[in-house]
Parts: C-alpha cells; sequence; structure tokens
C-alpha cells in the first residue's frame, strides 16, 4: 500500500539494546516538501531512528516503506542510494581533506579514469557559492568555519539527490546569522519537493521551520500531529513525560518542604559564565544547606554550567567565587581544592573505576590528602570507608568488593562517597538517579536532603521533573545557556518550570504563572 | 527532481589562508625537500667524493628498495594504520624469489609477490574485519613471515643461490642510462602511487579513512575494502623491493630486513605524513628514504664511525622532523 503523498513511511520500528528497549513501535511518517520536527530528552531514542533511518543501525522488528517499497539498509550507503541523506551533528566530514575534495568524495568529475582537480575545484566553489559560501575550496575543510562546514554537509546531500533530509541539530554550533542562511536553504529546498527531518530542541527554530512534529519518550511515540496546533507548553509537557492537566491541578502544592536559605552566606557564585555557543552569561548563587535545582531541556547548559563552575570546562569568560574568594584560575585541581565535587552524569566513563574495590574507589580522589610520605595507612583508610558505606547505606559484601558489581544504586554512593571524604562545602550533583532503579533512586534522593540539612551546599541537575521540583529548594531556569528564570519558595513547583523552558524568547523575565 | 540550484544571499564566511598558515602549509609540505636540499650540499661541500656520479648512483640504488616499502608504508599510514610486518616479507619475498629462480625467473617473480601480497591480505582483513588493532596484527604479520623465512632456509643457515646467468638477475643488477634497474622501478612506482593518492578514488578514500574512519563510512566510503587493499599493497611492494634485493645480491640472504620497518617508518615520517594518518605525499616520503640514504652514505664516507652513530643521526632527524610536523600543524589549524 503506497501513498503516494508519503515519502517515508515507519510503522513498528522496535529496536533493543542490551538491557534498554530503545524504540517500541515507532511511527513515523514524512511528506514532500515538509519539514517534520522530532523532539525528545536525553534517552528518548531521537538517534537510534535517525540512525535506522540512515543505515546505520538495523531495526529488530517493523516495517519502513520508502517511496512505496519496503526497505531494509545494511549500511549508509544503500540509504543514500535510495535517496536519504543524513547530515550529522558534528562528525561527518574529514577535517583534513579539502573543501571539495569533502564536497565531491566518492562522485568526483573524472577524465581518462582520473580525477579531474581543476573541475572538482571549479564546480566545488560554483555550487558552495549558491549556498552563500565564499571560501578557498583548495583550503582543508578543518579550517573553515562551522556554519561553512555545515553549508558543505548540505550541499553534499543535496547534490546526491536526496529526496529525504535527516538534519541531527543542524544548528547547534551555528552563529544566528548562519542559521539564517541554513533556514533559507532548507525552505528552498523543501518548495523543490524535499522531505526534511529536523531534530532540534530550540523550540524557536522548531516552530519557525516545522509544520509537523512526532514527540518520543523513552522509546515510545507520546504525540505527533501538526505543530501549530501544538502550544509550546504541551509540547515541553510531552518531552518532559508530565501531563499538563495533571500538573496544572497540583498547582501550588508542595511534594516537599521548599526551605528558605536566603539568610545564609552565599558558599558559591557564578557570574558571566560564557562560551561560544555553550553558555551565555550564566550566573549561578548557592548558600550552605540549600539545594539549588538545574531546569532545563536537553542541550540547555545544564551540564555545561556545573562543569564551568568545577573548571572541566574552559571558558571564554566569567568568575567563581567560593566563600568569598574569587578562583583566580579555573580547573578541576583549584575547584577540590577550593571544596568543590563534580559528580558527573557519566558515571560509567567518567567517575567509576569498576575492577577496583569499593574501598579503592571510595579513597581514589582522598588518597593524596590521607598519605604521609607517600604510604597510606590501612587502618585509616578502613575507618574512613566504614563511616561512608554506613553513613550512605552502601550494600556491598565487603569493602573488596568490585565495585562493577554492585547494582547502579550503590555505584552511585560509591561515588558520592569518594567525593564526601574530601569533605566538599559544595557537591553538585548532574542526573545522580539516572539509571537506577526505583528503590535505590529515593534512598540517594533521600541522601540529598540529609546532606543539604547538615549544611552542604548542593547543585541538583536532573532532567526528571518532578526529581526536581521535589529535590530542589530553588530552581534556575536555563535555556539555550542562559538563565530563563530563577523560582525560589513558592514558586518551585512542575509548571513553573515548564512555563519557563516554553517561554517564547529567551531572557524575557517574569510572567510565570497563569 | 531536486536540483541543486539554490539561491542564498548571505555570505557564510569568507575563507582565506592566514599568511601564518601559507607558511606553516608550504615548509609542510616541502620541508622534507628543504631538509634533503641542505643535507646534499652540506655533504657535497665537506666531501669531495660526494658529488660523483658513482657514488650517488649508489645512493639511489641502496635507498631505491627502502623507497619501494616506503611507498606502500604511506599509504598504510595515511590510512591510519601501520605495518610492522614489511621487513620480514622483505626478507621472506628475497628467499622465495632465490629458491623460485631454480624454476626460472617467472617463478622468481611470482612466487615472492604472490607471498607478499597473501601475507598483506590476511593481515588486511584481520584488520578491518576483526578491529583488531594493526599495530598487534602485523606484529604477528612479522613473526609469522620471519619464522616461515627460517623454516624454509633451516633456521637460515641455508642460502638459497640464484643460479648463474639467470635472466632474474638483470632485475638487479641491470644499469640503464647510468641509473641501475632498481632504482627506475622505484622511480615509475613513485610516479603511479602519487598519481593513485591524488587522482583516484581509491586514493581519496584513504585519505577520507584516515581522516575520520566513521565519518568516512557515513559518507558511503567502503572503509572494510580500503584497508584491505591497502595492506595488500603494501605486503606486495614489501615483497617486490626484497625480491629486487635479491636479484642484486644473487641470493636470498637471510639476514636482512631486520628492524628495517623501523627504518621504513622513520623516512614516511620526516617525509611529513602524519602518523595519525589523513595526511602525507608520496614525494615526502621519497625525500625523506634519500635524507636516510644520504646520512648513511656520509656516514659510511667518514669511516672512523661505526654504524651505530648512523643511527643516532637519524634518529636526531626523525625527532626534528615530527617536532616541526606537531608544530606545523598547530600553526596550520590556529585560528
Amino acid at each position: 500500500m503506497s501513498d503516494p503523498a508519503t515519502i517515508l513511511d515507519a510503522r513498528g520500528v522496535t529496536k533493543r539494546f542490551p538491557g534498554v528497549l530503545a524504540l517500541d513501535h515507532v511511527d513515523l511518517t514524512l511528506t514532500p516538501g515538509r519539514v517534520h520536527a522530532l523532539v525528545g530528552e536525553n534517552g528518548a531514542g531521537k538517534s537510534t531512528l535517525i540512525k535506522i533511518l540512515s543505515g546505520a543501525y538495523h531495526a529488530d522488528s517493523g516495517e519502513i516503506v520508502h517511496a512505496g517499497r519496503p526497505v531494509s539498509f545494511a549500511r549508509p550507503l544503500d540509504a543514500r542510494a535510495a535517496g536519504i541523506s543524513t547530515i550529522y551533528q558534528e562528525v561527518n566530514l574529514i577535517p583534513l581533506m579539502s573543501v571539495a575534495r569533502n564536497l565531491f568524495l566518492g562522485r568526483e568529475p573524472r577524465r581518462l579514469g582520473l580525477i579531474d582537480l581543476r573541475r572538482m575545484n571549479r564546480e566545488a566553489a560554483a555550487v558552495l557559492d549558491r549556498y552563500g559560501v565564499h571560501v578557498d575550496v583548495t583550503r582543508p575543510l578543518g579550517t573553515i568555519g562551522l556554519g561553512a562546514r555545515q553549508m558543505v554537509a548540505l550541499a553534499r546531500a543535496v547534490a546526491e539527490d536526496a529526496r529525504l533530509l535527516i538534519m541531527d541539530e543542524p544548528t547547534s554550533s551555528l552563529e544566528p546569522r548562519e542559521v539564517e542562511t541554513l533556514f533559507t536553504v532548507v525552505e528552498s529546498l523543501t518548495a523543490k519537493g524535499m522531505a526534511v527531518l529536523y531534530v532540534s530542541h530550540r523550540l524557536e527554530e522548531l516552530y519557525r521551520l516545522c509544520e509537523t512534529v512526532t514527540v518520543l519518550r523513552d522509546g515510545r511515540v507520546v504525540h505527533t500531529g501538526p505543530l501549530a496546533e501544538l502550544d509550546r507548553l504541551t509540547l515541553v509537557a510531552h518531552m518532559l513525560g508530565r501531563e499538563l492537566d495533571q500538573v496544572r491541578q497540583e498547582g501550588t502544592t508542595r511534594f516537599g518542604e521548599h526551605r528558605d536559605h536566603t539568610g545564609n552566606p552565599p558558599v558559591m557564585e557564578a557570574r558571566g559564565l560564557t562560551k561560544r555557543h555553550v553558555l551565555r552569561g550564566v550566573g549561578l548563587t548557592v548558600r550552605a544547606g540549600e539545594v539549588t535545582g538545574l531546569g532545563g531541556l536537553l542541550g540547555a547548559g545544564r551540564s555545561e554550567t556545573a562543569k564551568a563552575v568545577v573548571g572541566a570546562l574552559p571558558l571564554d569568560s566569567g568568575t567563581v567565587t567560593v566563600g568569598g574568594r574569587r578562583l583566580r584560575r579555573l580547573s578541576p585541581a583549584t575547584a577540590i581544592r577550593a571544596g568543590m565535587a563534580l559528580l558527573p552524569e557519566d558515571r560509567k566513563a567518567e567517575g567509576i573505576v569498576p575492577d577496583l574495590s569499593v574501598r579503592e574507589n571510595i579513597l581514589l580522589a582522598a588518597l593524596p590528602r590521607l598519605s604521609r610520605f607517600g604510604f597510606v595507612s590501612r587502618r585509616r583508610q578502613e575507618r574512613i570507608v566504614a563511616t561512608f558505606t554506613k553513613r550512605l547505606r552502601i550494600k556491598a559484601a565487603s569493602p573488596e568488593q568490585k565495585v562493577g558489581e554492585l547494582s547502579g544504586g550503590n555505584q552511585q554512593k560509591v561515588l558520592l562517597a569518594r567525593w564526601l571524604c574530601l569533605n566538599p562545602r559544595l557537591l553538585l550533583l548532574d542526573e545522580p538517579t539516572r539509571g537506577i532503579d526505583v528503590g535505590a533512586k529515593a534512598e540517594v534522593q533521600a541522601l540529598i536532603d540529609e546532606l543539604a540539612a547538615d549544611g552542604l551546599a548542593v547543585v541538583l541537575i536532573s532532567s526528571d521533573l518532578e526529581e526536581l521540583v521535589e529535590g530542589a529548594d530553588r530552581i534556575v531556569v536555563l535555556r539555550a545557556g542562559a538563565v530563563v528564570a530563577e523560582l525560589d519558595g513558592d514558586d518551585v513547583g512542575e509548571h513553573a518550570v515548564m512555563a519557563a523552558l516554553a517561554e517564547a524568547e529567551p531572557r524575557e523575565e517574569d510572567d510565570r504563572d497563569d | 527532481m531536486i536540483t541543486d540550484s539554490v539561491a542564498v544571499p548571505t555570505t557564510v564566511r569568507p575563507g582565506r589562508a592566514t599568511r601564518a598558515e601559507r607558511l606553516a602549509s608550504l615548509s609542510q609540505r616541502h620541508g622534507a625537500l628543504t631538509m634533503l636540499a641542505l643535507a646534499l650540499i652540506a655533504a657535497s661541500v665537506t666531501f669531495e667524493s660526494f658529488a660523483t656520479a658513482e657514488n650517488l648512483a649508489g645512493i639511489a640504488i641502496q635507498s631505491s628498495f627502502v623507497a619501494v616499502i616506503a611507498l606502500g608504508m604511506t599509504f598504510v599510514i595515511i590510512g591510519g594504520g601501520i605495518d610492522l610486518s614489511v621487513g620480514a616479507v622483505f626478507a621472506l619475498a628475497g628467499v622465495l624469489a632465490a629458491f623460485g629462480s631454480r624454476w626460472g625467473p617467472v617463478t622468481a617473480l611470482l612466487l615472492p609477490l604472490g607471498a607478499g601480497a597473501l601475507i598483506g591480505l590476511v593481515q588486511g582483513v584481520l584488520i578491518a574485519r576483526t578491529g583488531m588493532a594493526p599495530f598487534i596484527v602485523t606484529l604477528a604479520g612479522l613473526l609469522a613471515a620471519r619464522g616461515l623465512m627460517l623454516a624454509l632456509t633451516t633456521e637460515g643457515a641455508e642460502t638459497p643461490l640464484v643460479p648463474r646467468g639467470s635472466g632474474f638477475l638483470g632485475l638487479g643488477r641491470g644499469v640503464f642510462l647510468g641509473l641501475g634497474v632498481p632504482v627506475w622501478i622505484a622511480i615509475v612506482l613513485c610516479g603511479l602511487g602519487a598519481v593513485l593518492l591524488r587522482r583516484t578514488r581509491y586514493g581519496q578514500f584513504l585519505f577520507a579513512v584516515g581522516g575520520n574512519e566513521d565519518a568516512a563510512g557515513l559518507m558511503g566510503v567502503p572503509v572494510t575494502r580500503v584497508k584491505v587493499v591497502t595492506y595488500a599493497l603494501s605486503g606486495l611492494l614489501a615483497a617486490l623491493a626484497g625480491m629486487l634485493n635479491a636479484a642484486r645480491l644473487g641470493s636470498g640472504v637471510t639476514i636482512l630486513g631486520v628492524g628495517m620497518e623501523l627504518d621504513v617508518i622513520a623516512a614516511v615520517v620526516i617525509g611529513g605524513t602524519l602518523l595519525v594518518g589523513g595526511a602525507g605525499a608520496v614525494g615526502g616520503t621519497v625525500c625523506g628514504v634519500l635524507i636516510l640514504g644520504v646520512i648513511q652514505n656520509v656516514v659510511n664516507q667518514i669511516g672512523t664511525l661505526t654504524s651505530s652513530v648512523q643511527s643516532v643521526v637519524s634518529g636526531a632527524f626523525l625527532v626534528v622532523a615530527v617536532v616541526a610536523q606537531t608544530y606545523l600543524s598547530r600553526a596550520g589549524r590556529a585560528r
């Protein structure tokens, strides 16, 4: 059954990875001449879906009908041959090769079997000229601007006779002017009958460019339809998985108590944290005994803010003051010395050493402080480890058990213990409960509360809106790398956060109540 | 259908190479050539016997074997890999050529070339299909090739000889226009290699694979095939060099080729090919080979110096080349 009005029809696409159902019977219909938005938070399954459509992954089950025929792409080359081109967020060209060679790779003009360099360079310049890119095409691609590189990728995709263009966050590293150029190009392409699948989490862009939308959450389609019929707030609610009516009803009902700590002196003050394309003048104040939540959609700059504070993200400008003293040089070492600790989002890649024991993992960061002439007394080690396993209720057979054998929740607690035995004043937690089971989640949340009650300042990043609102005393909402709202006291609520996320223009102040 | 005529008024970013960038890319491209010229001038001025036709022809023939192997290594390194097996394949091919020459020149040609290409092919398949590190796979290849060679020669005790008067010997000893036949073969192959690299689709794919393998795959480059072909080519060229050397010496000398892979890699790197892959040129490699050849020749001229001094000087050149590369590529990328 082929409908001439659709270029691609995916039905019941399912993909399972070890331990995760990445896509669960996903349907997607794309029409020529239309831009279709694909949105969803971290782990929603957007990238998996794109990779299946572009032939990089195989679906476990489900059907993809392309141009009226069921297809199954074995590799990216096949999808491309069928007219599906994908522009990935960043790595899709070869920086060391010339602009022209990148543009023509695999379909170079040839004469007598050899590449006709002169013709290739001439044609490359002519093609790029039409996209508003005026560069020396013989230069290595890596030396031209990001916007121009994105245009080269686009020109490459179009030149391949693509009928469906998949764009994965194409604007994440572009200047506003470059974004405009990109939009003009996309609009003229759809006018010629190209179908576009546009992945982005920037609401402005979605409403500007897209006619229809599919919202994914936890591998499932939670909404699909025309974008114009969907107001921003509802869209954000769909993405975050909160039912709007339910949230409205709850109104100002409190999940937990939101303590007021404005009297306490600030432990850490960050001012004007700025990094091109990432952060735009983010300010953050955290007080002792207070849990400050960072809210925002994927890519808003929450993790980046946390990393910037502890010196793990090189900044263009900005200052961090701890306990009244401004840190002169931001680096992880000075941050640790100043008493700040960051529990990163990806604990497997950035924190846990699975083959080391619980004891070794806990003491990893503290060892330099505990050692005397390079030796650390075993008794002292065991005492510290015992204190923290008890306090954080870490469930391990013994301190010598390998951390890799523990559950996700207990691994997280071990990481927490590692930083706590440094006696920090400020603890930054990036998605501390992601990927751990419900029981352990509640325990970690309770633990965060206890730590704050003991006088620690805490910054909490969570995509789980309920967790954020419940756990934080104050919430700073970020969008596109800038602070768009600060909620404290009775303002802290799910609806208020979503309203701030859905606001039309960044930096517009207030009117966060209905 | 959709054509790519799109009208956009805005300019994205006028791109012009800065002076520093141009200078960096120029010296990166011609750095090895400059070094070679300086070495030649210095040697000619210091030693009267250096700039004689006889001596230069000697350097050329010595370098020709290394150049043929280095050509293959240039391809492998541009593709982001490394081939440690070339020295062992060189020695094995020499023995096989001498061995095969008993049945005539054709066997002397085909036996070593077939064996070299096969070893390269197997290595390429292992690297491209299983994702094993090229370093490990070709180290295994080195051991296997050397083991095979020793097995054929009863632990290296036998040296197979090419029969006197065999036409095969002409391949190594023949002289044409004052230069040995191996030199001409090396010149022709390097010329073809340069064209293959810059002017064919395979060459473009190779640069893409070495520059960014993931991106290359997504751009539709047949990554596996490119890698397999490249390692097979490297094995073939190493075998060719071993065969030519056997034709020159008239025997398959079993002690040759030990550590040769390192000299070859040094020549390629001195020639400006990036060890991480994605950039390089045949011309640079030829210069690198000749620089090492001149150093060896000069150290021999002095006479009082041992060959260990030669290694020290070659090592120093290598360090200079690598440091210069690092700085230049940094200057080239700086914005």
